[in-house]
C-alpha cells in the first residue's frame, strides 16, 4: 500500500479499550462467518460511554462508517485478546488508527488480520482534530497531514509491519517468507 | 550473554542458547489454549487457512476450555460451543472440557433452572486460566499461547504466557509456533510478606498504579525476592494474571518448590504430566528497571473508574456509596479468594445486592466443603445475603449477554474482585466499577461503602 489515504476522522481520547471497541455482548458474533463479520462492523466503537460521543463511527442501522480514519490518544486498544476489536473497525470501513501509542495486542492482531494500519504519531493529534475533520495518511512518506495542508505531523515508521498488513495479514506474509507451505492451485 | 528469565524461556523455545531484547524469534508452543469467545473464529481461520481437512499440529497440545458465554439462553453462545465441540471430535482433541458430556450432543441452557442448578457436565472446568492450572496444563519451562489476554496468569508457573487473536492462534494450531519479538524486562523485587488484610491483589494494583495502565506495554514483567516464598501459587496467579493490566506481554514467577509441588500434583490427578524444566535468570541479566516492593508496608487498595492505574487506598474512598459487589472471575474467583471473602462475612450480612461466581467447578466443590467455625463456605456466603451461582465461568466479569449471572443491566456503582474497570466492562456504559481485594469487596458489602478490611476483619 503506497497511496495515501483520505478521509475524515473520528475522534476519541486515552485507553480506549476493546470493550469500548466492541462491547463483549457481541463476541457471540465469529467473524470467520461473513454476515456476522459485517455485523461485527455495525458496533464498532459502540461501547464508548454516551456523554463522550455525540456522534457515532457508525451511524444506527448502518454496517459501515463514513469515518475512514480513527484518531485516539494513549494505548488504544488495550485489554482483552479480542481479534474482533481491529475486526470490527475494519469492517465498518476504517483503514487506519493514529494512536499516540497502542496495546501490544491491539497492535498485533490488527497486523495479523491485515485489517488495518495502526500508526503511531508522537504528536498527539487528538487534541488538534476535532471529529469530521479531513486527514490524509502517506505511509510511504511516513506523515499524516490535514487534507488542506494547513498542518502535517511525522508518523513513527512501521517497517515491514506495513508490509504484512499490505499483503493481507500474517498468512499472506508467511507463505511469501516460507514460514509456511504455498497454496496449491486453488 | 545473561539472560532475564523471560529470554531463557524464549530461547529455550526458539532452541537457540541465548537472545536479544527486541530480536524477533520463532518459538515451539508447548500448549495453545482457547475458548468459546475467540475458539469458533480461531478454527474458521484455521480452516480458511490451510484447508477443510487438515489436522493441527498435534492434538495433545491443544487444549479447549469453553467459559466465557455458557449459562445463556442467546442461541449463538450455545451454537460456539457446539462449533467447539465439532472441531474437537474431529481433530480428536481430548483436553477439551466440554460443558456437556455427550460428545455428540448439543448444548443447550435451562434458564428456567435458576442459577442454584448446576447445567454443566463432569468434564466442564470453568474459567480457562484457572482450569489450566487445575487440569495439569501449567509447567515451568514451557511456552503457553491462549486467545485470551490474561492468559498472562500462567506466568505465576514459571512459564512464558501471553494472549493472542485468532489469525495467530490459527497460525499456531497449523505450525506449533510463533514470532514473538523479545521484550525487554521489568522487574520487581518483593521482600517481607503480607499483613493480615491485603492480599494479591493488593500487590498487583499497587504495580498498576505505580507503573500506570500502558507503563509495561511491550515489556515482560518479572517478579523476584524473598517475599515470593511468602505468597501462595494463587497469589502468584491473581498477580501475574494483571501484568496484562499494565499493557505487559506476560509476566513471570521464578518457579519454586511450591510451584513444582502444586505442577506434579495437578499433572498427576489428571492424567496430564509431562516432564519439565525449571529455568532461572541470570544474577546479571540487564533489566529496564528494577523497582522493590516491601509486601509489609503494602495496605488495602481500590482502582477507580475509569481504569485499573486508578489505584487510592481504600480508606480514603470510605465516602464511595455502592449498590452492588461482585467477587468471581480468574482474578478474584479462586478458592483462596472466596476463603478470605467467606472469613470476612461470616456471621454478618451484606448490606447490598452482592453476586459470587466460583471459578471453577473444583471452587465450587471448595466452598461445599470447606468450613469455617462448623459451617461451609457456601452456607456461610448464602447466609450472609450473597446471590450464588452453581455455575462456574467467566460471568459478569466482561458483561457478556444481557442474561448473564450478576451482569450490571442499569448505571450501577460496583466493588469487584475482577480485573478491569473501563466504561461497559461489567454491562452498563455508565456502571462505575471499583477494583478491589476480596477482602476489601468483603468489608465493602457489609458497609454498602468502600471500606477497609483490616478494620473488618474476623
Amino acid at each position: 500500500m503506497s497511496e495515501p489515504i483520505t478521509g475524515h476522522v473520528f475522534v476519541v481520547g486515552d485507553n480506549i479499550d476493546t470493550d469500548q471497541i466492541i462491547p463483549a455482548e457481541h463476541l457471540s458474533l465469529v467473524p470467520t462467518v461473513e454476515a456476522e463479520y459485517r455485523a461485527l462492523g455495525s458496533f464498532a466503537l459502540s461501547g464508548l460511554p454516551v456523554a463522550d460521543s455525540a456522534e457515532r463511527l457508525v451511524p444506527e442501522g448502518e454496517q459501515t462508517s463514513p469515518y475512514a480514519i480513527v484518531v485516539a490518544g494513549r494505548n488504544f486498544g488495550c485489554g482483552s485478546s479480542r481479534e474482533h476489536a481491529p475486526i470490527a473497525l475494519g469492517a465498518a470501513g476504517v483503514k487506519v488508527v493514529i494512536a499516540e501509542s497502542f496495546a501490544r495486542i491491539f497492535f498485533r492482531n490488527c497486523i495479523a488480520t491485515g485489517e488495518l494500519y495502526p500508526v503511531e504519531c508522537t504528536h498527539r493529534i487528538c487534541d488538534d482534530l476535532r471529529t469530521g475533520d479531513e486527514l490524509t495518511v502517506d505511509l510511504a512518506a511516513e506523515r499524516i497531514a490535514r487534507a488542506d495542508g494547513s498542518a502535517d505531523w511525522p508518523i513513527r515508521p512501521l517497517g515491514e509491519v506495513r508490509d504484512v498488513i499490505a499483503a493481507g495479514g500474517l498468512f499472506a506474509y508467511a507463505r511469501a517468507t516460507g514460514l509456511v507451505a504455498r497454496r496449491s492451485t486453488p | 550473554m545473561a539472560q532475564t528469565l523471560t529470554e531463557k524461556l524464549l530461547a529455550r523455545a526458539a532452541g537457540k542458547d541465548a537472545v536479544a531484547t527486541g530480536e524477533t524469534v520463532l518459538t515451539d508452543v508447548d500448549v495453545l489454549m482457547t475458548h468459546d469467545v475467540c475458539g469458533p473464529g480461531t478454527i474458521g481461520v484455521f480452516k480458511r487457512e490451510f484447508g477443510d481437512s487438515a489436522r493441527v499440529w498435534d492434538p495433545r497440545r491443544v487444549v479447549i476450555i469453553p467459559d466465557h458465554y455458557i449459562f445463556t439462553s442467546d442461541e449463538r453462545c450455545q451454537r460456539n460451543v457446539d462449533t467447539l465441540r465439532a472441531f474437537a471430535n474431529e481433530q480428536g482433541i481430548e483436553t477439551f472440557y466440554d460443558v456437556i458430556d455427550d460428545p455428540q450432543g448439543r448444548w443447550r441452557f435451562d434458564a428456567a433452572a435458576g442459577p442454584l442448578t448446576s447445567q454443566h457436565g463432569r468434564r466442564y472446568a470453568g474459567v480457562c486460566h484457572s482450569a489450566l492450572a487445575e487440569k495439569g496444563h501449567t509447567r515451568p519451562g514451557e511456552v503457553l499461547i491462549g486467545t485470551d489476554s490474561h492468559t498472562c496468569t500462567a506466568g505465576a508457573f514459571g512459564e512464558f504466557a501471553t494472549g493472542v487473536g485468532n489469525t495467530d492462534a490459527a497460525f499456531v494450531l497449523g505450525v506449533g509456533k510463533i514470532l514473538l519479538r523479545v521484550p525487554e524486562s521489568m522487574r520487581f523485587v518483593l521482600d517481607g510478606a503480607l499483613a493480615d488484610g491485603v492480599m494479591a491483589k493488593d500487590v498487583i494494583l499497587h504495580i498498576i498504579g505505580l507503573v500506570g495502565v500502558d507503563g509495561a506495554t511491550y515489556r515482560a514483567m518479572e517478579f523476584a525476592g524473598d517475599g515470593i516464598a511468602s505468597l501462595s501459587i494463587e497469589d502468584r496467579m491473581t498477580i501475574a494474571n494483571m501484568g496484562v493490566e499494565a499493557g505487559a506481554k506476560n509476566a513471570v514467577f521464578p518457579a519454586d518448590r511450591a510451584t513444582c509441588d502444586f505442577v506434579d500434583a495437578a499433572g498427576k490427578a489428571n492424567g496430564t504430566a509431562r516432564p519439565y524444566e525449571c529455568l532461572s535468570p541470570d544474577g546479571d541479566a540487564v533489566y529496564a528497571d528494577t523497582t522493590v516492593i516491601d509486601l509489609s508496608a503494602l495496605e488495602p487498595v481500590v482502582a477507580q473508574p475509569p481504569d485499573p492505574a486508578q489505584v487510592v487506598p481504600a480508606r480514603q474512598c470510605t465516602d464511595v456509596k455502592l449498590d452492588r459487589a461482585y467477587i468471581g472471575s480468574c482474578t478474584g474467583g479462586k478458592g483462596s479468594d472466596f476463603d478470605a471473602f467467606a472469613a470476612i462475612v461470616r456471621g454478618r450480612t451484606v448490606a447490598i445486592e452482592t453476586f459470587g461466581v466460583p471459578a471453577t467447578p473444583a471452587v465450587l466443590a471448595h466452598l461445599r466443603q470447606a468450613t469455617l467455625g462448623g459451617q461451609t463456605l457456601w452456607d456461610i456466603l448464602v447466609d450472609a445475603g450473597v446471590t450464588m451461582t452453581a455455575n462456574a465461568g467467566c460471568a459478569a466479569c466482561l458483561g457478556g449477554p444481557g442474561d448473564t449471572f450478576g451482569r450490571m443491566n442499569e448505571p450501577l456503582t460496583c466493588i469487584s474482585t475482577t480485573n478491569r474497570n473501563f466504561p461497559g466492562r461489567m454491562g452498563d456504559l455508565q456502571g462505575r466499577i471499583y477494583l478491589a481485594s476480596p477482602a476489601t469487596a468483603a468489608a465493602s458489602a457489609l458497609a454498602g461503602h468502600i471500606a477497609d478490611p483490616r478494620e473488618a476483619l474476623p
